[in-house]
């Protein structure tokens, strides 16, 4: 075998998810009160089109997650050795990314140096002036007068790879969809192309055209270009802001996994069982969150670094040291974050035990976990819900934050927190290097937005005081009202199917 | 006379997701000036909408489509917003149903009403506060100098609605639309109301829309009523033709569906309309109510019948009476279907279902006391200050005691807040009683350990108000039926219950047996609570009551969330099944019509006493207790000609936190004596069963009052009519 699997901390955490995320899915598609809401989800043109995007990120941060050792071929075939470095998969896809290493900073698509180094002529003599690049642009004759030729050309056809793609993926969609609804393949293109179907199928077909349009673009290019750049140690920055992706999600869905317990068992019995049970739990997260958020967190992660740097023992790679560490800030980010949603439960388990239904199941002499657990669980699912996908976002920027403070994630482990705490400084410097902070930004911007429309779509369609009127059909006032209400009904019904 | 509100075709649609609604469809009426019109009809036929379509007051989904409101000759539809305005308050006001949400609670009462007088008549400062108290006064507000400054929390619901008809009067309006006005309030403050509204009208000679369901309001106030059915007025006749011979099936329906006690005496179970009012989201095309009309045929489903005139200002919707029929055919549709809708009455969900008696025929004797409670005191504490110190105690139930024998009916009658639903609750050991004794079979349940009270729990349950509340909604119906026989029967012997496992189409069979004794169709346990409707949601709620076999239900308000129709519907299957399986009830409800209708036994309850406790005979003919006599005499009628006099309570019921010293009622009782503020009186017992507590009536006297009684009871079939007219 050339390679062993590794299953970090995370990456196990992660499958778990997926996993329970998949059978959540399959109860969902049995049960038809609970596909309403998702369904109302699917019609949500933003959120579709935000979907689409978080799609690309998670297949990114998935790909990112299956991680192995490469063996490494010693002179004695005779034991098989692992390398001490840890990849994955993306690593393995990315390898050219990954490997070409400049001397230090390069701009994007250049194909020299940023900064003048003095190097020697063949001549003998020496000069001071901007080397070329080892890899960006080392095909290149004449940089100067190829440049800007070359690199249209190469995105050209990149683009026109990615259109072609998704040309195929909407005729694919389009017959998938016709034989569903048993019609001409034309009449359903043109069912998309109108916007005439239930789930928005022209918004995510558009948004993927400018992702494929864009990703074609960027695959073309990044393999003899730095498209981001690079950074002060010569790694292309394209690279890291692909690597940033996992470990943003890693953070913004384990958190919620790890916050989940605390507030749904605290926030639940707070509110069902009340006196004393209720009064403990209060104080409880009164005091918690009455301490700077921040100082707690750091606190405990200095404790936990220091505990890591005297125990160096227990961990046979960097890279798992580095995976442990995510995993006690996803942990510490849950255990001080839980307080806001542990609140809603309780304000909601407070209003639900007063339900009949509630008294109802008392009156049978129902047990208190079952009612728990029948009753009032699955009417606050949807408060969980909504939270979860809410937070996603918020934690993905606090990683940044506590990263940039110097109290996230491990320094080598690459985060959009650690990319623009190392931007910091050379944004100071004349001329200033940009490119490393416009990254991690545009890359996080781009995650959050879509994070945050998602969520959007999620509370309309799950949360009942949201509900938005459907668009308004105009009837004109004394115009034959009785004439257009068969057309109008029709014509309503038409498009609600 | 022109009308004052001549309302022509109008229309108004509702854009609502799935589909658009018409909840307003070609209606037309007119109200002269002075009268009252009432608009009647079940919950979702549009009244409502009628009413904000007049003040332009719809929702934001809502458009009016056609049609035209014209007051005084002049088209409202067509006036600019800004002049729309200026006609809202002053000469059209409207009162809504529930006053606790119509005021604003950060503003004074005076605040409130200033805000009239400055919007369309520019008075400001010591003018406005004049005429405010004036309003005020008018609505009779005590001591309303002081309590104009107040905020509407300080205020009890029947004065906050008071207080909206002081605002609603401040415009001086030509027209008063009052939508529901009186739903929410108990019937002795629903009677202040009322009459207020009546003496208001009379001095002010301004016209009123009043939209009820309740049909007796409409017999007692209005001067012309009109039914709407679907989105449109199918009858419009004046008051005193249409109580005594209604004419459209619908209003036939409605009008028999009302509980009464002649139909009990008759044992006949009251007539109700089977099905629902349908979606105003579908197109209709013939009658609209043939779908639940006993004499529909063909032409009623084809084509939409147009108005008849039967005699001068009565008018009506419907094709029996059109004179152009051939007689035959109106005779058919009389006679071919009559017999049919008996059939269905009684037969299909009316049958006693011979697979669930067996089961739970015990056999006891029908005298033995099936629940006794004796002395039941519910007290919740008042938690004050920092370390949270009992600082007194609400007395929601103080001292109760009643009892119930299989197969039979305890009405237990009061307004709102007196603590009924407390008592069901702590009797079903839901609420732990603070003291006092509940008696079960001769079991004592108060203090009984939880294991053996889970037990116990298959012997009595409970069905709630809102049908709505009371089933999960993310339960299945199968699931949510299932659930009490499953908790219950985790106790029971294992065999049992693993052979009940094996075979599980027994039990399937015997949860589509339940489901069928409610008149439910088997299909119906794979569905979710929200695809039905609220009558068939309750009988879900009877049909999870049942499945553990109970022997006494207590009935909390089951039916006052319910229409009229369907309430009908329910008391029959209450009924039914008590005759069938032998349940007892505890009938906890404010209606005293459902009293008279379904109970056996009577306890009148007043701030957690019972005040007094008799049969219902005993107690609705012959109330001693000052109270009984005036929530029975505020209890709106039907009956035309029982003119009969309203004993007018003041004030509101006092809070249980800080009840009045000795009897609880004396504050507002007409015949208080110096004596009824000191001591709570001894029972005064009238006969073996009917009982008060009163100092009007001696208490040691029980022999002469028993003679005396037997002397009433023999008199008392003929004076009947003379005696309350209740009924």
């Amino acid at each position: 075998m050339p390679f062993e699997p590794i299953i970090l901390w995370t990456d196990a955490l992660v499958y778990l998810l997926v996993t329970v995320i998949g059978v959540f899915v399959w109860h969902v598609r049995r049960s038809e009160h609970l596909l309403v809401p998702w369904r109302r989800v699917g019609h949500s043109a933003s959120g579709m089109a935000a979907l689409t995007i978080l799609t690309f990120f998670m297949v990114i941060g998935l790909l990112d997650t299956v991680h192995m050792r490469p063996a490494v071929t010693n002179n004695a075939a005779t034991e098989k050795a692992y390398s001490i470095e840890v990849l994955s998969l993306l690593d393995v896809i990315a390898a050219p990314l990954r490997t070409r290493v400049e001397k230090t900073y390069s701009a994007p698509f250049a194909a020299h140096l940023y900064a003048k180094e003095t190097v020697e002529l063949p001549d003998g003599g020496q000069a001071r002036e901007f080397p070329r690049l080892k890899f960006g642009g080392a095909h290149l004759e004449d940089p100067e007068a190829q440049l800007i030729g070359d690199v249209i050309w190469r995105a050209a056809r990149g683009g026109a790879l990615g259109l072609f793609l998704w040309c195929l993926i909407v005729a694919s969609l389009s017959v998938s969809l016709a034989r569903r609804g048993r019609q001409t393949f034309l009449s359903a293109l043109a069912g998309i192309w109108r916007g005439a179907t239930d789930v928005p199928w022209n918004a995510i077909c558009i948004t993927l055209a400018l992702m494929l349009l864009l990703s074609g673009a960027a695959l073309a290019l990044c393999g003899d270009y730095h498209i981001f750049g690079t950074d002060k140690v010569g790694q292309d920055v394209f690279y890291l802001s692909l690597k940033s992706i996992r470990t943003g999600l890693v953070i913004g869905t384990l958190t919620t996994l790890m916050m989940l317990p605390f507030a749904l068992l605290l926030g639940i019995t707070a509110g069902y069982f009340q006196g004393w049970v209720d009064d403990v739990i209060q104080y409880l997260y009164t005091t918690l969150s009455s301490i700077p958020s921040v100082l707690l967190i750091a606190a405990a992660v200095l404790m936990m670094q220091v505990y890591m740097e005297t125990h160096p023992e227990l961990f046979d790679t960097i890279a798992a040291r580095a995976d442990l560490r995510l995993l006690f800030l996803c942990i510490i980010l849950g255990v001080t974050s839980w307080t806001g949603l542990c609140r809603l439960l309780r304000g909601e388990t407070l209003k639900l035990r007063e339900m009949e239904y509630i008294q109802a199941a008392h009156a049978f002499g129902v047990s208190h976990w079952r009612i728990i657990s029948r009753h009032i669980l699955p009417n606050v699912m949807h408060i969980v819900l909504i939270t979860t996908v809410m937070d996603f976002s918020g934690l993905v920027l606090a990683e940044a934050v506590l990263s940039y403070v110097g109290v996230g994630v491990d320094p080598s482990m690459i985060s959009f927190g650690t990319m623009i705490n190392a931007a910091r400084l050379e944004m100071a410097r004349e001329p200033m290097v940009w490119w490393a902070l416009l990254a991690a930004f545009s890359f996080m911007f781009a995650l959050v937005l879509s994070a945050n429309l998602f969520a959007d779509a999620v509370q309309n369609a799950f949360d009942p005081r949201m509900r938005i009127a459907p668009a308004k059909v105009r009837i004109l006032r004394r115009r034959g009202a009785k004439q257009s209400k068969a057309e109008s009904a029709e014509s309503l019904s038409g498009t609600g199917n | 006379m022109s009308p004052l509100l001549q309302i022509n075709n109008l229309t108004t649609v509702i854009h609502s997701a799935a589909a658009l609604a018409w909840p307003v469809d070609g209606l037309t009426l007119h109200i002269m000036k002075g009268e009252t019109f009432a608009l009647l009809g079940e919950s979702g036929c549009g009244k409502s909408m009628t009413a904000l379509s007049v003040m332009r007051l719809l929702p934001e989904v809502g458009e009016i489509a056609s049609g035209s409101v014209c007051l005084h000759g002049e088209d409202l539809l067509l006036l600019p917003e800004t002049a729309m305005r200026g006609i809202r308050g002053r000469r059209i006001s409207m009162i809504f149903q529930e006053p606790m949400l119509s005021l604003n609670p950060v503003m004074t009462v005076a605040e409130q009403i200033g805000e009239v007088l400055q919007r369309h008549f520019s008075l400001r400062g010591a003018a406005a506060q004049k005429r405010i108290l004036e309003i005020l006064n008018q609505v009779g507000i005590p001591d309303a100098a002081r309590r104009m400054s107040e905020y509407p929390f300080q205020f009890s619901g029947g004065m906050k609605q008071r207080i909206m008809i002081a605002m609603a009067l401040a415009g001086e309006p030509e027209l008063l639309i009052a939508d529901e006005p009186t739903t929410a309030l108990d019937v002795t403050i629903q009677a202040q109301v009322l009459g207020l509204m009546r003496e208001v009208q009379q001095r002010n000679g301004m016209s009123i829309l009043l939209i009820t369901h309740d049909l007796a309001i409409a017999a007692e106030t209005a001067h012309r009523v009109g039914i709407m059915y679907a989105g449109e007025i199918v009858e419009t006749a004046s008051r005193d033709e249409f109580f005594r011979g209604p004419a459209h099936p619908y209003s036939k329906k409605l009008l028999a569906s009302l509980p009464r006690r002649e139909r009990r005496r008759q044992g006949l179970p009251l007539s109700a309309i089977q099905g629902n009012v349908p979606l105003l989201s579908r197109e209709f095309v013939g009658c609209r109510f043939a779908d639940r009309c006993d004499h529909a045929w063909e032409l009623c489903h084809e084509v939409a019948p147009e108005w008849i005139t039967v005699t001068d200002g009565h008018r009506v919707r419907c094709h029996l009476f059109d004179k152009d029929m051939p007689a035959v055919i109106r005779e058919g549709g009389f006679k071919g279907t009559k017999p049919e809708s008996g059939t269905q009455d009684s037969g299909s969900w009316l049958k006693p279902d011979s697979q669930i008696r067996p089961a739970v025929a015990a056999t006891e004797t029908p005298d033995s006391c099936l629940l006794s409670v004796k002395d039941l005191k519910v007290y919740f504490p008042i938690y004050k200050g920092l370390m949270r110190s009992v600082a007194g105690y609400v007395k929601a139930v103080d001292g109760v005691s009643l009892s119930i024998q299989q197969g039979k009916t305890l009405a237990l009658v009061g307004e709102s807040g007196c603590g009924k639903t407390t008592v069901g609750k702590s009797i079903l050991q839901l609420i732990p009683p603070t003291a006092g004794s509940v008696r079960y079979n001769g079991l004592e349940l108060v203090g009984l350990e939880r294991k053996r009270l889970r037990e116990m729990r298959a012997q009595f349950q409970l069905i709630f108000q809102d049908p709505y509340a009371s089933l999960n909604p993310r339960m299945r119906i199968v699931e949510i039926i299932e659930e009490g026989i499953n908790s219950l029967n985790a106790g029971d012997d294992r065999e049992e219950n693993t052979a009940a496992r094996q075979s599980g189409t027994a039990s399937a069979e015997r949860l589509d047996a339940l489901l069928k004794s409610v008149g439910l169709p088997p299909e119906a346990k794979w569905r979710y609570p929200h695809e039905f409707s609220g009558g068939q949601r309750q009988r879900i709620a009877i049909a999870r009551a049942l499945a553990v076999h109970p022997k006494l239900i207590v009935c909390d308000e089951p039916t006052s969330a319910l229409d009229v129709s369907v309430q009908a519907q329910i008391l029959n299957l209450l009924k039914q099944l008590q005759d069938s399986l032998g349940l007892a009830y505890l009938f906890i409800t404010h209606n005293i019509s459902v009293v008279e209708y379904l109970a056996d036994e009577v306890a009148v309850m007043y701030l957690g006493r019972i005040v007094e406790y008799g049969s219902v005979d005993e107690v609705l003919n012959n109330p001693r207790h000052p109270y009984t006599q005036a929530l029975l005499s505020a209890v709106p009628v039907i009956e035309l000609e029982s003119r009969r006099h309203i004993i007018h309570l003041h004030g509101d019921l006092p809070s249980p936190a800080n009840p009045p010293p000795g009897c609880h009622f004396h504050p507002r009782c007409p015949h208080v004596m110096p004596i009824c503020r000191k001591t709570y009186p001894a029972t005064s017992t009238f006969s073996s069963t009917h009982s008060a507590r009163c100092y009007l009536y001696p208490p040691e006297q029980e022999q002469e009052q028993g003679q005396k009684q037997g002397q009433k009871q023999g008199q008392k079939q003929e004076p009947e009519s003379t005696s309350t007219g209740v009924g």
